[in-house]
């Protein structure tokens, strides 16, 4: 998975019908000091991230397809947690 | 998935033949801001109707694949949206 930081969110109402009724938001990677640097891309929110948040990003199409139980879906990215804090070794 | 803008589109006639009938399009990818990032555009189906100028997003590898009615295609960039906003930056057509 990826940490990214919730950058925006993405207003899109024609849209390939898998897309229907799901929360799109621009996210960012993050380096190892937490800043946004890495590349941005767009992520489905299940877990009602918000602007600003640090996220856990799941960015394989299978994992998705699992999560959602849907065959046919052209969706590669989902948001899957919250993150408060992350600590790694000085 | 990602941001991008349609500029331009491709005619070949000759091609794997799971690909007839499906629209091949130059995509540029673009940042936030709208504005090109410093990387080659692509070549994307599309499954949206888009057209060009229009600013749109895709999806890549094999979920590409999954936007189409028939999945067994040689493709690995599929258009799946027009984007309206990002944030508070609004797309003027």
């Amino acid at each position: 998975m990826k940490l990214c930081r919730v950058i925006a969110p993405v207003v899109a109402s024609v849209k390939h019908p898998a897309y229907e009724g799901l929360k799109l938001l621009l996210v960012q990677q993050v380096d190892a000091a937490m800043k946004s640097k890495g590349s941005e891309f767009l992520a489905v929110d299940r877990v009602q991230a918000g602007e600003g948040d640090l996220v856990l990003v799941l960015q394989e199409g299978n994992g998705v397809r699992q999560l959602f139980g849907i065959k046919k879906f052209p969706v590669r990215s989902v948001i899957v947690g919250i993150v408060d804090d992350v600590q790694t070794a000085r | 998935m990602d941001l991008g803008k349609v500029v331009g589109t491709v005619v070949s006639t000759v091609k794997y033949e799971g690909l007839e009938g499906v629209r091949l399009l130059v995509v540029q990818p673009i940042n936030k801001d709208f504005v090109a990032k410093k990387t080659a555009p692509i070549i994307a189906v599309d499954s949206v109707q888009a057209g060009s100028g229009d600013v749109i997003y895709y999806v890549n590898s094999r979920e590409a694949t999954l936007g189409l009615e028939n999945s067994f295609v040689p493709v690995d960039a599929c258009i799946v949206g027009h984007v309206d906003m990002v944030g508070s930056k609004k797309v003027t057509t």
